[in-house]
């Protein structure tokens, strides 16, 4: 006995149109029999799918809202109230249609993520070629994917090249160069080349599905404003209800009964805080922010100190060779003898160094022999009958190589400028220092000074490694203040104390070796969530593209969300008073009552949709914040610990 | 005891009054574990024991609330 939509829509316009005809026939001859004869169909068509959906509740003994309407609506015709019946039923089904679509523009956005998810995929099978639903491709299938084409798994590259769009995952469109064993992922778009890709998840397993299922469940997660107004639209409901009684048996006004039946349920109210949080949440999954529900949302708004992991997050994790100093000897030759030591060793330090080398096209000829390692300091070989030894100043000194004062005095202006230095010896001579510095990130800058604008009052960093090359990245970006040399378990104290004085913290790393201190914040922020599965799960807030420059727009969009939230909830609240008020004083009957009703559930519905478009359509109040610090002017003084 | 999650598609919900009368009766049947309905996406996530119902049977509650199941 269901009603389908399309009926349902049918007989909304039917009804709608019966009023119309009603009103001109009262326009000719007021009080006709004919236009309450037209009133009754109207209100009949546009009553029957209430009454039959609250038949529906009634049979499996559950109690609902167009249970109320139907009563109100059976009332007003038996009371003789026929413009009142047939304009509450019609109002009632032609709001239900306007909210459903205007609730599907609140949901747009991870709507048009979802499409974005592959359907067909073309694998290679005993040498041929055959195209088979994404969903059943294998683990260890070769995909083949064509120029333009989409990639349905992830999985690493076997063979070929081409710049891939991995905007549904990382919200990023400029594309990325892929190549022979790198990580492409499911529902990125392969721009220009041809690509063999070994299946490695597939299905349900893929980050893009555990995207779309981490923002679904997200989007469920209540708010603290919503558990608040469920609360209050829990009791409101019945409180109606028993007042409509009341009234209704002290009065004898059965008009004003039906009334309050009509205004029982705060629909505006119950979806004021859904809507905003679902159009934030969407649009951040759209834009490679993941926020994991309401509540993150509240927290994430109310952040004023944002503490930074260093290797990373702030600083791009790949150390460079930032300037080479030769004594008596080329750098090319410096840098190729250099490397001929470090090639076998696993140390970060010496890959750079390799690295450098390789990348400037030197070729390592000779073999190391009695490589000796030197924990802590660095190592030791015989390389072309000489004894070479790379390593820290330390262990120079351990081994009775001299310094003068302009190594020294090089290295020390090294160090002040963030660099690691590192000595090269032949037979106990100093030969050369090669300066090594994890490079800042080229957006790093330009987002403090966003994250300040956004209302962050302080920015720091904890970082394991020393106060020296921490000071100087400080300094770079103008951090307030800088937790240097910590273990891991000093940066989950030092989270806790910040919290414990009062801060709303959020901490913010790479998700892995800062898992717990992420855990530990207010909110948890990883970044390049495309990473692994600890990370999605640890983090509140997953950035997922490697970079710093989404955190900006996540605070601002999480403040946007939550004061369009706002605006709902005391839009709502403000209207509930009103209509009581105005049944009350007998300004609002039936029909308004439901009108004024229906509007305000479509203008908050209206006003979420306004968060689809963020950064778009909204008005930016400059509040004067008096807590917001400027860049602190750092002195070269201060660095010179 | 053999417990199952499903989620149901449904048409899109626009009055979140149905999450009650929709939650309110799935839990109050046998076999079923937990009901939750996701508003937003307009799914409802079933926990059921797979020995005393099924999501046929889910389904068919679900439909005969005044809810068409999509999938």
């Amino acid at each position: 006995m269901n009603i389908n939509t399309k009926t349902r829509n049918i007989l909304t316009l039917v009804s709608g149109g019966l009023l119309l005809a009603a009103l001109a026939v009262y326009l000719l001859t007021p009080g006709s029999l004919a236009q309450d004869i037209i009133l009754i169909v109207a209100a009949i068509f546009a009553g029957v799918p209430i009454a039959i959906k609250a038949f529906q509740a009634l049979r499996m003994k559950a109690f609902s809202i167009d249970l109320l309407v139907t009563i109100a609506v059976v009332g007003a015709m038996i009371i003789g109230e026929y413009t009142e019946a047939a304009v509450v039923s019609f109002l009632f089904l032609f709001g239900h249609y306007l909210e459903g679509h205007t609730l599907q523009r609140t949901r747009a956005s991870l709507k048009s993520l979802m499409d974005m998810a592959p359907l067909e995929a073309t694998i290679l099978k005993n040498g041929k070629r055959i195209t088979i639903p994404a969903e059943e491709v294998q683990v260890g299938d070769h995909v083949i994917v064509q120029p333009g084409g989409k990639i349905p798994v992830d999985g690493k590259v076997i063979t070929g090249q081409s710049l891939i769009n991995q905007a549904a995952i990382t919200g990023e469109s400029v594309p990325v160069n892929k190549t022979k064993g790198d990580q492409v992922f499911s529902s990125t778009v392969s721009d220009n080349g041809y690509l063999e890709i070994l299946a490695e998840k597939v299905g349900d397993d893929t980050t893009f599905a555990k995207i779309i299922e981490l923002v679904e469940e997200a989007q469920e997660t209540k708010a603290k404003t919503q558990k608040f107004m469920e609360r209050f639209a829990a009791y409101y409901t019945p409180g109606i209800i028993i007042l409509s009684v009341i009234v209704g048996l002290i009065t004898l006004n059965v008009h004003l009964a039906l009334t309050f039946l009509v205004i029982a349920c705060p629909g505006a109210l119950v979806i004021s805080v859904p809507v905003s949080i679902v159009a934030g949440i969407g649009n951040g999954a759209k834009n490679g922010i993941l926020i994991k529900g309401g509540d993150k949302m509240e927290d994430l708004a109310k952040v004023n100190t944002l503490v930074f992991d260093k290797t990373g997050t702030l600083t791009k994790g790949k150390p460079e060779v930032t300037d080479i100093k030769a004594y008596g000897i080329s750098t090319d030759e410096l840098l190729q003898l250099t490397a001929e030591v470090e090639v076998t060793s696993e140390h970060h330090l010496g890959k750079t160094i390799v690295k450098k080398a390789e990348e400037k096209g030197l070729k390592l000829v000779h073999n190391p022999s009695d490589v000796e390692i030197m924990k802590g300091h660095g190592l030791r070989a015989m390389l072309n009958g000489q004894q070479i030894y790379v390593g820290n100043k330390s262990g120079a000194e351990k081994l009775g190589i001299a310094i003068d004062i302009e190594a020294n005095e090089y290295m020390l202006q090294q160090q002040k400028n963030g660099n690691t230095s590192v000595f090269i010896a032949r037979d106990k001579e100093v030969i050369g220092i090669i300066s090594i510095a994890d490079q800042v990130r080229e957006e790093a800058p330009a987002t403090m000074n966003q994250l300040r604008n956004a209302g962050i009052g302080d920015l720091m960093m904890l970082t394991g490694d020393n106060e020296l090359v921490a000071q100087k990245v400080a300094y770079q970006l103008g951090i307030d203040k800088v937790y240097a040399e910590l273990l891991p378990e000093d940066k989950v104290s030092k989270v806790t104390e910040l919290k414990t004085s009062g801060r709303n913290v959020a901490m913010i790393g790479d998700g892995i070796n800062d898992a717990p201190a992420i855990a530990t914040a207010d909110v948890g922020i990883a970044m390049g969530g495309t990473g692994t599965d600890v990370t999605m799960e640890t983090a509140d807030i997953i950035l997922m593209s490697d970079k710093l420059d989404k955190l900006p727009y996540a605070i601002k969009l999480a403040k946007a969300t939550i004061r369009n939230m706002k605006q709902n909830t005391y839009f709502a609240l403000i209207t509930v008073a009103l209509l009581l008020v105005g049944v009350l004083t007998d300004k609002i009957h039936l029909a308004s009552g439901m009108l004024i009703h229906e509007i305000s559930v479509i203008l908050v519905i209206l006003n979420a949709v306004r968060l689809v478009g963020f950064p778009k359509y909204q008005v930016w109040f400059k509040w004067l914040n008096f807590n917001a610090k400027k860049r602190k002017e750092h002195t070269e003084t201060q660095l010179t610990v | 005891m053999k417990m199952k999650t499903i989620k149901i598609q449904l048409e899109t919900l626009t009055c979140p009054s149905c999450i009650n009368k929709i939650e309110g009766v799935l839990n109050k049947q046998n076999g079923v574990d937990d009901a939750k309905v996701m508003f937003n996406s307009s799914k409802v996530k079933v926990t059921y024991n797979e020995e005393e119902t099924n999501p046929e049977e889910i389904s068919a509650i679900i439909e005969k609330l005044g809810y068409p199941v999509l999938s």
